[in-house]
């Protein structure tokens, strides 16, 4: 599959030959696993795996629970804590399912700034860019429908205000509103849809998974020095390059077996800290909670939502020049989607010719203060929306914005870049023979065990 | 002594800034020690037992536990009771059965019951739907030495009545310092004295909050040791595993970065 020149499965007895010349996926299979990997890769690259890692459990576990689930408005509380008492094991497979949410969460967010520092969504890049913004999307869309299954207090309150944004649509957002909850509110039959889109939309992302994973191993992964590994020969090219197995699926396994450690301590003995108390009350459409938070997960980009209010004079304008289409709700509902959409573009909006930002020495700033900010709409999110939390929010939202469409654009012009490595075999070198050279020069001969 | 300092100190930030972030008025919670705290802690059987005895002479009078089965009480890592005590237990009381459209003693399978009075709300899952204290910022990060807060909240609010009651529109209200927004329709439900232990257990009003607490969080979690089982098993066995994973993996790599090396010298 790989531009990248390595030694392809080769079919040695009769058996093997039969099938190959008739269905090739033990190749296809062998391929994969032997891809050619840059050896500089640093542990910034081992979240694609605990993200593979995530979807499996996900999906198994989801398929044990709805196994003893019941999805009905008078039953689904009460069949979680069936799950939670009476099922073998059940408040295990909950409990890791529910903080599995978060993992997975963690994982992409570290995956996505991993990608955005080091350059990876830049050409040959963009498709394998855009393919894992639509399974952030997916995800996002099935642990919202998840977290409103087990029916408590914040599921139906956060299901009616997230599927509200829909409302604020001019002309038809009402129509789509009932469309999308089957009905004029959030009621049994919102909970059959989202149970069946929940059991869906996995396997959509693990089909997308696979398309992710074929368009990089097409074009090869991108690494610390965003340099490309040589191609001219197969011997250049196994001198940037080690392949998957053994030398990455170790370290992988390794960093996934240390992550897994910290996620059992929170399963073991803080499973709630994650989530909202007031969702251990059975959902009542007639008592609203005093304050309706969506997961953690979701708090920048509620933030975002909640920033533009009608006192913005972005809003009042577009208000105005729209005629009055455009008003406070939906622009709220724009900048939250359009967040996410101008992350996605990111691969046209940077403008600059490096693709790692090790190399850019004025990019890297704006890029943790890019991460920072990311926190501090997480936090305003979470805080009531009233003093001085939506001014906050606010600021955090225009520089997320100013970050895609007018810092990236705008450096790629104005910053002079420092000169990487010209090969991938010249940094792994350096870097590991930088040790030697502060041991002294007698050391680098001893080999190191 | 490290673990005393961060829990005092978390403890001191979250009462001091956590309780006012979700509620609005929250009201004050006092930071009871329970013996089920932390990733070691375990729940005491007797108090668990204790707890029981209030809940069935004072609280059950009005709440329901419609999760907690009668049978739940002879289960492992609980209240310690033998099948027949359960089930003794459980014959105190009589259960209407629609199948024979009739009352009848209830059996160690059937429930606790529904709440009987309409705004009394069921307990079953009080102790994790009542957020006790937040953590600094709001971020909960005491919760692994203390929990989520929700036994001190029942056990605060049993104990902080002020005494005084207000009339509103004909109904009576409670001052309670411990509750959000400060009056509530329950009356003190706790009196010095009000239930008698078998075993001569201290039966104050605070004492007796606290072992309510303690009950509560048992019904509300009653996997809660099983799960601090798995807990440790889990950070142990994956330990061993990743130790294994980074020798394997320091193994593997060391010729390619000796060599490295080698290549960097020239």
């Amino acid at each position: 599959m790989s531009g990248i020149p390595h030694d392809h499965y080769e079919p040695k007895s009769n058996a093997e030959k039969w099938l190959h010349s008739r269905l090739p996926i033990v190749g296809l299979l062998y391929d994969t696993l032997m891809i050619p990997t840059p050896k500089n890769l640093n542990w910034m690259w081992i979240w694609g795996i605990v993200l593979v890692f995530c979807l499996v459990m996900q999906i198994v576990t989801g398929i044990i629970l709805v196994m003893h689930y019941t999805p009905h408005v008078d039953l689904a509380f009460a069949s979680v804590e069936h799950i939670m008492r009476n099922v073998n094991g059940g408040w295990a497979i909950r409990y890791i399912h529910q903080n599995g949410a978060s993992l997975f969460f963690i994982a992409v967010y570290l995956h996505i700034f991993r990608g955005l520092y080091y350059g990876s969504y830049k050409a040959p890049r963009e498709v394998t860019w855009i393919v894992g913004m639509l399974i952030y999307l997916l995800m996002m869309g099935t642990a919202f429908m998840g977290y409103v299954l087990p029916w408590g207090q914040m599921s139906f309150w956060g299901a009616t205000v997230i599927t509200g944004l829909f409302g604020a649509i001019p002309f038809v957002g009402e129509a789509i509103q009932t469309w999308l909850l089957g009905g004029p509110a959030v009621d049994n039959a919102t909970l059959n849809r989202f149970l069946s889109l929940h059991y869906l939309l996995p396997f959509v992302i693990l089909g997308l998974v696979i398309v992710h994973v074929w368009a990089f191993h097409t074009t090869g992964n991108n690494n610390p020095t965003g340099v490309d590994v040589r191609r001219a020969s197969k011997k250049e090219a196994e001198a940037d390059t080690l392949p998957f197995w053994p030398y990455f699926v170790i370290k992988d396994l390794f960093a996934l077996a240390v992550v897994l450690v910290a996620f059992f301590a929170i399963v073991g003995f803080m499973p709630n800290y994650l989530g909202h108390p007031d969702n251990y009350i059975e959902a009542n459409p007639m008592v609203t909670p005093a304050h309706i938070v969506p997961e953690w997960y979701f708090l920048p980009f509620y933030a975002i939502l909640r920033a533009f209010d009608g006192e913005v004079w972005v809003v009042i304008a577009a208000d105005f020049l729209t005629g009055g289409i455009v008003d406070a709700k939906f622009f709220g509902v724009l900048a939250m989607f359009g967040a996410i959409i101008v992350m996605a573009l990111v691969p046209w909006l940077d403008t600059s010719s490096v693709r790692s930002g090790r190399y850019r020495p004025m990019f890297k700033p704006w890029f943790w203060v890019f991460v920072i900010n990311f926190f501090v709409l997480m936090w305003a999110g979470a805080m009531p929306a009233e003093g001085i939390y939506p001014y906050i929010a606010l600021i955090g939202s225009a520089y997320w914005f100013a970050y895609f469409l007018v810092i990236l654009p705008l450096l790629g012009v104005l910053e002079k870049p420092t000169t990487p490595p010209s090969t991938i075999e010249e940094d792994f070198n350096a870097h590991y023979g930088n040790a030697s050279v502060g041991t002294g020069p007698a050391s680098a001969k001893i080999p190191a065990e | 002594m490290f673990r005393k300092l961060v829990i005092s100190t978390i403890a001191a930030l979250s009462l001091s800034t956590g309780a006012g972030l979700a509620a609005g008025a929250a009201g004050h919670i006092v930071n009871y020690e329970f013996s089920f705290q932390g990733p070691f802690g375990r729940y005491d059987q007797d108090q668990l037992q204790r707890g029981l005895q209030v809940f069935t002479e004072v609280c059950s009078a009005c709440h329901g536990l419609q999760y907690v089965a009668y049978r739940n009480l002879a289960d492992e890592n609980g209240l310690g009771y033998t099948p027949e005590q359960a089930r003794a237990y459980a014959e105190q009381f009589e259960v209407y059965d629609p199948s024979i459209d009739d009352w009848r003693t209830a059996t160690p399978n059937d429930h606790f019951p529904q709440s009987s009075l309409e705004n009394a709300p069921d307990l079953s899952l009080m102790a994790k739907a009542r957020a006790g204290f937040h953590g600094p910022y709001g971020l909960g990060l005491n919760q692994l030495f203390n929990g989520i807060g929700g036994p001190e909240y029942i056990a605060s609010l049993l104990t902080h009545y002020t005494g005084e009651e207000v009339e509103q529109y004909g109904t009576y209200f409670y001052e309670n310092e411990s509750y959000p927004g400060g009056l509530i329709a329950m009356a003190p439900p706790l009196w010095d004295g009000a239930v008698e232990f078998a075993d001569g257990s201290p039966n104050d009003i605070e004492s007796m909050a606290k072992d309510v607490a303690a009950f509560l969080t048992w019904a509300a979690e009653p996997r809660m040791m099983e799960r601090k089982q798995l807990g440790f098993t889990a950070i142990i066995m994956l330990g061993i595993l990743a130790v294994m994973l980074y020798l394997t993996n320091k193994k593997l790599w060391a010729p390619i970065k000796s060599r490295a090396k080698a290549g960097a010298a020239k």
